[in-house]
């Protein structure tokens, strides 16, 4: 088999615009075909050691400065350096990409980066035939071949025909393109990531400068291993400029996206970021109590690096220190926080009980991971739910909110703070690795549109005694939220002693009277259920459809990009996407019983489903997957589709909107690409210079999105 | 906040009180409910009693306990206070210093409670050094659980859920401490008030953790588990007193002191036995930055029923606290990067704009 110069391998090519082009500025002399496309999804795959997640990330600042809109889902092993050339130390970076608004990190990747034959194998059953393989042989021995399970070489076998197969010496490309940097062929050979990272960007147009001014930041002690990258970055980048095997380049216009600026986030930085910003909103002053786990760490190193923002981060004995150190920092008037995932909430169960019994506000982030038990500490899964609503003894009932994209981890870290200082509760957010670790366009807040956010302190004796005097009653409540007075310890005469021992009505005194039980435990219960929540918005265009999607948490790309699909293909769904799990919407009930069935997409076993069967005894119908990875959004388009008809009594054998919807390939984009000329990036490099002044000269896509 | 350096360590940043306080006002209105004649009432008072003299701003007093018959006390002082959870004490006043410089933290906490369920938080908030101190009561039982040994019940103790003698090694809480690395570790016993009240004002001014181990009689469950240091006929051979600066000397008409003994060890002799007398003793060195010695000096301390042990401080050392070290960093990275900018860091450096 010989070398496929890329012959529109690109799963959802376009037409291309039939005007090659002659590309001056790269003084090549041979013509270079310029093709449309829409979107592309393209994964980064090698061995951890070869640095595939720094590849992802710049693709991705690349991508983003450009202005496509982008969705990104880094998937690596749990262990740090499993040995080299083995299948489970394969560590990937997806990336989709388009000149419209996708929801989604892409079902299966147009084109494939295969570091090494592990890579290959690894990635092969998620790539589509007809899609584009760029492999790197240098390690396409007989020994390491074997060491896979690879009899043969599949570069020579044939196996690879349905694909485009570009095999390249990467490795040996990058050594000689470093020669006179005098490093060791093992150092030069590490710069290989920036070789292919450079050619991929040549292949679809990414503006470069922020890469290079990033290794010079990133390497900057180093001089021998910057230059050695950034010589191999441009390497790789003229290699697609000057070799024959490349004709064609691809161009994804910018998307049309609402006016303002705009950054990439993941969601752990922007859970980061809420945090302070919610704190910051509130007039407080943030600690961090946290014991490192992943996927939950990154929120740890964050925040560790904003302490002049008026943070403190305490990195705990265990997950239990962690969340008491954040209830203490509470007691005195901070706003505590505590991040972990799954294993460490079940470690923290008994003081956010605590919590709910003092009430005192509490932010507890539960970056979710596949269990039980340790699980699968890298993959995502949504299967916490029911541990945060009910781990606790007692009645002991907690507002909990999710965050639906990566960007939104900041929003709902903002909800939580407001939910946790206004009621004086411990609130549960849930995120999870898939949101964590994944990243999108933020549209930048303002900070003076975010909603301000009062503690309300009590600094003044809010009652009398029998004998007139004034006095200060920690567990008298505001009527309207049935929040209770909150006085932290320096104010001069409200000195009280609170604990988890029950209490006293009002004066917060111990007490274990039956009746006084009761009534406290109805009222923790109602200044929960009555926490203010916005009502859930249906997405039902034209009002007829008979079946709702309803979900919660990182599921809203897929479901919505489900949705599209079947709509694209003529059926009607609704969808609604919970962020308030506990109150929910006052609403939901409502809107439940007005559609003929429910669908609940989950990553858990029903758990969301439970908890809508048991509150509104609708019979919603569970769509369950627990596979450590987000729901696909085509498996999920036909399972919607096969609903929606056998809702409208379609035969089972005369059902086809399912088959059809998963068949869509376009099926995410809701609006025509731009016509833009309106789009600039302000790529600052972290040395302060400007690097990048894009201004995107492209034509319209000719064909557009469907 | 006014703040005004008492010429204390462990209170600097504490507001200090606009009057002179007395005992009552640290007494508050919650009935105590301790069994007649346990030891914590002693202490209460004592505690109740030394609060006025150290001239801090009453509200500026911040008490937590775990659970257990002694982590009640919060309740009892008219301070602010938190009632916790079994064990975590030490983890939650660790974030209330941390974000509080202007409050004296206290932990109250039994010997299950910090040596059993919540022994990683002691040790980490020894290690740490954060500046709060630790009333340990020592009853060497589980109380408010009716009685099942505690990690520093003797070996062979026969309980409820021990019919055939506990087989458990106890933990000597002094040498547990300075194996953590604390700063400043003492015993006292709940009846002698002026020796509690000493070793607790020492406390309050060490800047760090300081822990305080208190022999505590519960009369339920183990009573009469410190006789020896409490009946007149014993007590003299039984405590060994720790003073800084001199020999350790004691029992009847200073008969018995402390000497080196081979390799790191120390030994209690006949001081009439030594061939220099008293020459020969230890002389106490509370500040030796070596925490061997006071090691050595707390296994003196039986490890079975108590006839002998020492009594006092048995380290006291600087060393930086956690959380002055922590808010420092806040310090010094608003003074270097200066105050934060919400805005900007939420811009970030690559941005792009649409139009
Ligand atoms: C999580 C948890 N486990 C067990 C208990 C029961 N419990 C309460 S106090 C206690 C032991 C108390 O012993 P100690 O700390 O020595 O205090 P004392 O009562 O002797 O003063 C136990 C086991 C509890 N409250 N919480
Ligand atoms: S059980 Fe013992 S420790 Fe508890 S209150 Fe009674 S006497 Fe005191
Ligand atoms: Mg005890």
């Amino acid at each position: 088999m010989g070398v496929s110069p890329l012959p529109g391998g690109i799963g959802c090519l376009h037409e291309s615009s039939g005007r090659p082009k002659l590309d001056l500025e790269m003084n090549r002399t041979v013509t270079i075909e310029v093709r449309q496309l829409d979107r592309v999804v393209i994964r980064f795959a090698g061995d951890s050691g070869d640095g595939m997640q720094l590849t992802g990330d710049r693709f991705t600042a690349e991508t983003a400065s450009f202005g496509n809109d982008l969705s990104t889902l880094p998937n690596f092993p749990a262990e740090i350096r499993a040995p080299a050339g083995t299948l489970p130390g394969v560590s990937s970076f997806q990336l989709h990409f388009a000149d419209h608004d996708i929801l989604t990190p892409g079902d299966a990747p147009d084109v494939l980066i295969a570091m090494n034959p592990a890579a290959l194998k690894a990635n092969l059953r998620d790539v589509p035939r007809g899609s584009t393989l760029i492999i790197d042989t240098a390690d396409f021995t007989a020994r390491n071949l074997k060491r896979i399970g690879y009899d043969e070489n599949p570069l020579e076998t044939g196996e690879l025909d349905a694909y485009h197969v570009v095999p390249l010496n990467l490795t040996g490309m990058t050594v000689e393109s470093v020669k006179e940097f005098g490093l060791t062929r093992k150092d030069a050979s590490r710069a290989k990531n920036m070789y292919a990272l450079g050619l991929v960007s040549w292949l679809f147009q990414r503006p470069v400068e922020s890469t290079i001014s990033f290794l010079e930041t990133k390497f900057a002690g180093k001089p021998d291993i910057r230059d050695a990258n950034i010589a191999a970055f441009r390497a790789g980048y003229n290699f697609g400029e000057t070799a024959e095997e490349f004709s064609v380049r691809y161009e994804v216009k910018p998307a049309r996206m609402a006016t303002g600026q705009y950054r990439n986030i993941s969601g752990n930085l922007a859970l980061a970021y809420g945090l302070v910003a919610g704190a910051q909103r509130a007039g407080m002053p943030l600690v961090l109590g946290a014991y490192p786990i992943t996927p939950a760490s990154d929120v740890l190193h964050e925040l560790s690096k904003l302490k002049r923002f008026d943070v403190t981060t305490i990195q705990a004995e265990d997950e239990i220190a962690g969340v008491g150190a954040a209830l203490g920092a509470s007691f005195g008037g901070a706003l505590g926080v505590t991040t972990s995932s799954g294993p460490g909430i079940s470690l923290k169960s008994e003081t956010i009980g605590l919590g709910v019994m003092l009430e005192l506000p509490l932010v507890v982030c539960d970056i979710q991971r596949a269990g039980p038990s340790t699980g699968m500490p890298t993959k995502t899964e949504q299967a916490d739910l029911l541990q945060v609503m009910f781990g606790r003894n007692g009645e002991a009932p907690l507002p909990v909110v999710a965050a639906q994209s990566p960007a939104d981890c900041f929003a709902i870290a903002v909800e939580a703070t407001r939910i946790a200082v206004t009621y004086r509760t411990p609130v549960i957010v849930l995120s999870d690795g898939y949101l964590a670790n994944g990243s999108e366009p933020w549209q930048i807040p303002v900070i003076e549109d975010l909603p301000t956010i009062d503690p309300n302190f009590t600094t003044a004796p809010n009652a009398t005694n029998d004998k007139g005097e004034p006095v200060y009653l920690p567990y008298l409540r505001d009527p309207e939220t049935l929040a209770r007075a909150w006085a932290v310890p320096g104010t001069a005469g409200l000195d009280h002693r609170i604990g988890g021992l029950e209490k006293e009505d009002k004066t917060g005194n111990i007490s274990y009277d039956p009746a006084n039980h009761d009534l406290m435990v109805r009222t923790r219960q109602a200044k929960v259920d009555g926490i203010t929540v916005p009502p859930l918005e249906v997405d039902d265009p034209d009002g007829t459809a008979k079946v709702l999607v309803l979900g919660w948490g990182s599921t809203y790309g897929p479901i919505g990009a489900a949705c599209r699909r079947v709509r694209k293909v003529g059926g009607k769904i609704a969808q609604a996407h919970l962020r308030h799990l506990n109150p929910f919407p006052p609403n939901l009930g409502d809107i439940l019983r007005s559609y003929d069935k429910v669908l609940v997409p989950e990553m858990n076993l029903g758990q969301l489903a439970m908890l809508l069967r048991a509150k509104y005894l609708v019979d919603v119908v569970s769509y369950a997957q627990v596979r450590g990875m987000p729901l696909g959004a085509a498996e999920l388009a036909e399972v919607i589709g096969n609903l929606v008809e056998e809702t409208e009594g379609i035969d089972d054998d005369a059902r086809h909107l399912g088959a059809d919807a998963a068949a869509v390939t376009h099926g995410e984009a809701l609006h025509d690409p731009i016509a833009h000329n309106g789009h600039t990036s302000n790529g600052q490099s972290s040395n302060g210079q400007s690097s990048n002044g894009h201004t995107s000269t492209g034509h319209l896509n000719p064909e557009g999105a469907r | 906040m006014t703040s005004i350096d008492l010429g204390l360590p462990g209170l600097r940043g504490v507001p200090t009180a606009d009057e002179p306080q007395n005992r009552k006002e640290y007494v508050s209105d919650q009935e105590v409910r301790w069994c007649p004649g346990c030891g914590d009432y002693a202490v209460l008072a004592a505690f109740q009693g030394f609060l006025p003299e150290l001239g801090i701003k009453r509200e500026n007093v911040a008490m937590v306990s775990g659970i257990g018959c002694s982590s009640r006390f919060p309740y009892y002082l008219s301070t602010y206070g938190m009632h916790s959870i079994h064990g975590r004490a030490p983890a939650i006043a660790t974030g209330l210093a941390v974000a509080r410089p202007d409050l004296s933290v206290w932990v109250v906490t039994g010997d299950g409670d910090a040596l059993s369920i919540g022994g990683n938080h002691l040790i980490h908030t020894l290690r740490r050094n954060v500046n709060l101190k630790i009333l340990l009561f020592n009853n060497r039982i589980y109380g408010l659980t009716k009685g099942q040994y505690s990690p520093t019940s003797e070996p062979g103790k026969v309980t409820k859920s021990t019919p055939m003698g506990s087989v458990d090694n106890p933990f000597n809480p002094v040498s547990l401490a300075l194996g953590a690395e604390a700063t400043f570790v003492a015993r006292t016993i709940d009846s002698d008030r002026k020796h509690l009240t000493d070793v607790l004002r020492q406390a309050a001014a060490h800047r760090g953790t300081a822990i305080v181990e208190i022999y505590q009689n519960c009369p339920i469950f183990n009573d009469n588990a410190f006789d020896a240091f409490k009946n007149p006929e014993t007590r003299d051979d039984a405590i060994i007193p720790l003073v800084h600066g001199e020999p350790i000397r004691f029992g009847t008409d200073g008969r018995l002191g402390v000497v080196r003994d081979g390799f790191a060890s120390l030994a209690v002799r006949e001081v009439a036995s030594l061939p220099g007398g008293e020459a020969d003793l230890v002389i106490h060195d509370a500040h030796a930055d070596d925490p061997a010695y006071a090691f050595a000096l707390s296994r003196l301390t039986d490890a079975g029923v108590l006839h002998q042990a020492p009594i006092g401080v048995f380290r006291s050392v600087d060393r930086p606290a956690y959380d002055d070290l922590v808010r420092q960093q806040v310090t010094t990275s608003k003074e270097t990067q200066g105050p934060g900018d919400l805005q900007s860091l939420l811009t970030g450096t690559d941005t792009w704009t649409v139009n």
